[in-house]
């Protein structure tokens, strides 16, 4: 699947200019509120024009002002998921999830629904009716709904954010089960820097109605330069680890390229393969190895590269067998310890201080 | 006390039948037109908008006359049903029932615009995206989420039909058995001595007539909301 994305567009006040390609697996599309990320999304999926742009998903032109096409929204075959659930009030669930079968795409396939009930587990709901339902549970079936009507891409417009946290924390787990089982691409609309830190595999980061930088989410998240735009306190680069034991004191042993890293006990199985969102203001620097300290992770590297913001911070970035661990530092203590790039270099992150919500699949 | 003689009758049958008719007439138009101007951005709006309110602002003898102008026997309508489809319409019941959608329509169309404009236009766009045809959209959500105000706007138009009386006399006169609707002929007994228990028992009726149609709507739109809104 390839989606390639240009859109044009004034707005009073505001110029959208954009442009993008996104393939399989989850592409985030990252931006502060006002950014112009839902009207990219009215655009892919028909419900905005821009004044000009090509929107072109496997080589079928969906829209283009130079050709004069405009396909219907109907005809688009992208599936659509908003802010809000809109489920369609006077229908039960069971005929919400069907409403694809009966009066949509003619194409779709009954066979996929128990599946998707089970996985994003609405077995239960079925008779119920969208009011009776909790928030959560209403956006689960509004995801199921969009699913069922197969489409060639889902767009999902900051799904999460009319949640709240126990509820965010709730759904979250059922979308990361659908990327890993769903052939479906996904396009998936976030300000949340730690939503797509668990869940995307590419990043397109939009600010201003202009791409800043696009990349797999590792190298973004990884780059120093984005730091301003995640925001300091949110700022962190993913390190790949995979479980490997679950210990008697409370802690989860992982395993990565850099050495062992222990975290408060984890849920997920032996052998699954995690991504720690690892903040930059969590980290501390050491040149020695350091001992007789509290703090359990330890990884070695060399300094890749040193930023310095106008205060009196600095992003210093360190490179270990191929992970990337940003630290978030004071321009002090890089002078005290002589960083520059190429210096050998500990990293010494508290187990306590991953959240659970920085952990994600895969 | 309460006399139905020949002609209170007819001038209560003919209302029934001219209000119902007006009603089903009106409705079909009034939501095509209530969902273009809520939902349609297109050259003329403006003109159309204010076209169907024109009923409700001018004086009704007017749109009696201008009726009686376009579909009197002289009229440009008028001559163009009379030649292809030998349809007279003024001084006719039929006329009568035009009269009244005429005027309904207004309130008709502000009644159904309402509820219409209460529909998230997110949850059409939602079920385009679940690839379904614009029509199909239209009757599955749009309709169904609009039925409580088309039910207001049914009653609000039955009533106002029932109660027409400048422009359905103006166009089609006061016949008795045959263009007499109960207003109307209230009016002429009002102009006869010795027909005050005819005026008594119209006026009674139009009061049951209006109180039960009030009723009926809003029953019917208490088990609109349930069906809508329920868990």
């Amino acid at each position: 699947m390839t989606l390639s994305v240009y859109i044009r567009h004034q707005f009073s006040g505001f110029n959208l200019d954009i442009t993008f390609d996104a393939g399989s697996g989850v592409t985030a599309l990252f931006g502060r509120s006002g950014a112009g990320k839902s009207t990219i999304a009215q655009a892919i999926s028909g419900a905005f024009s821009p004044v000009e742009g090509q929107i072109v998903l496997n080589d079928d032109v969906l829209f283009s002002s130079d050709q004069r096409v405009n396909r219907p929204a109907h005809r688009r075959g992208i599936g659509y998921v908003f802010q809000q659930d809109l489920l369609f009030p006077h229908f039960s669930v069971r005929s919400n999830l069907e409403y694809a079968f009966r009066y949509g795409r003619r194409d779709t396939d009954t066979s996929k629904l128990p599946a998707m009930l089970e996985i994003l587990g609405i077995d239960h709901l079925l008779h119920r009716r969208p009011a009776g339902l909790s928030g959560g549970e209403r956006q689960r079936v509004a995801i199921a709904r969009a699913l069922l009507s197969n489409p060639l891409l889902l767009v999902m417009d900051e799904p999460l954010s009319a949640l709240d946290d126990p509820r965010k924390a709730e759904i979250f787990p059922y979308i990361e089960r659908l990327r890993d089982h769903s052939k479906i691409p996904v396009l998936y609309i976030s300000h949340s820097v730690s939503e797509i830190a668990r869940l995307a595999d590419h990043v397109v980061a939009i600010e201003d109605g202009r791409v800043i930088k696009t990349g797999s989410a590792a190298d973004v998240f990884a780059d120093p330069n984005i730091v301003p735009q995640l925001g300091l306190q949110l700022a962190g680069a993913l390190l790949t680890a995979t479980i490997e034991k679950h210990e008697d004191d409370g802690l989860t042993k992982l395993q990565s390229a850099s050495g062992p890293i222990y975290l408060p006990r984890l849920d997920s199985e032996i052998g699954q393969t995690l991504r720690v969102h690892v903040l930059a203001q969590d980290v501390m620097l050491s040149t020695l190895k350091p001992e007789n300290i509290s703090a359990l992770n330890v990884i070695q590297g060399r300094v890749s590269a040193i930023k310095f913001g106008r205060g009196p911070g600095a992003i210093v970035s360190i490179e270990s067998s191929g992970n990337t661990i940003l630290a978030r530092v004071t321009r002090r203590s890089v002078q005290a310890l002589n960083l520059e790039k190429g210096s050998n270099c500990f990293a010494i992150i508290k187990s306590v201080s991953v959240a659970p919500n920085q952990i994600g699949r895969g | 006390m309460l006399y139905f003689g020949e002609q209170e009758l007819a001038a209560i049958l003919l209302s029934l039948k001219v209000a119902i008719w007006a009603t089903f007439l009106s409705l079909p138009f009034a939501i095509w037109v209530a969902f273009l101007l809520v939902r349609r951005r297109f050259w003329g709006r403006a003109v159309l908008n204010a076209l169907v309110h024109l009923p409700l602002i001018l004086p009704p003898v007017v749109t009696g006359y201008l009726l009686l102008m376009l579909f009197g026997r002289a009229g440009f309508a008028g001559q163009f049903l009379n030649d292809y489809f030998g349809i007279t319409i003024a001084f006719q019941w039929t006329g009568a029932v035009l009269a009244a959608a005429i005027m309904a329509f207004p309130l008709v169309v502000r009644a159904v615009r309402l509820s219409i404009e209460q529909i998230n236009p997110d949850l059409e766009h939602a079920a385009l995206t679940l690839g379904a045809r614009p029509i199909t959209v239209f009757l599955t959500i749009t309709l169904p989420m609009a039925l409580p105000g088309i039910v207001v706007g049914g009653i609000l138009g039955f009533a106002k039909a029932l109660g027409e009386f400048g422009a359905t006399i103006t166009f089609v006169g006061n016949i008795p058995n045959q263009t007499q609707t109960i207003p109307s002929a209230i009016y002429g007994f009002l102009q006869m001595p010795g027909k005050d228990q005819g005026v008594l028992t119209l006026v009674y009726v139009s009061i049951v007539i209006s109180v039960s149609a009030l009723l009926l709507s809003e029953w019917l739109a208490r088990r609109v909301q349930k069906r809508m809104h329920g868990q």
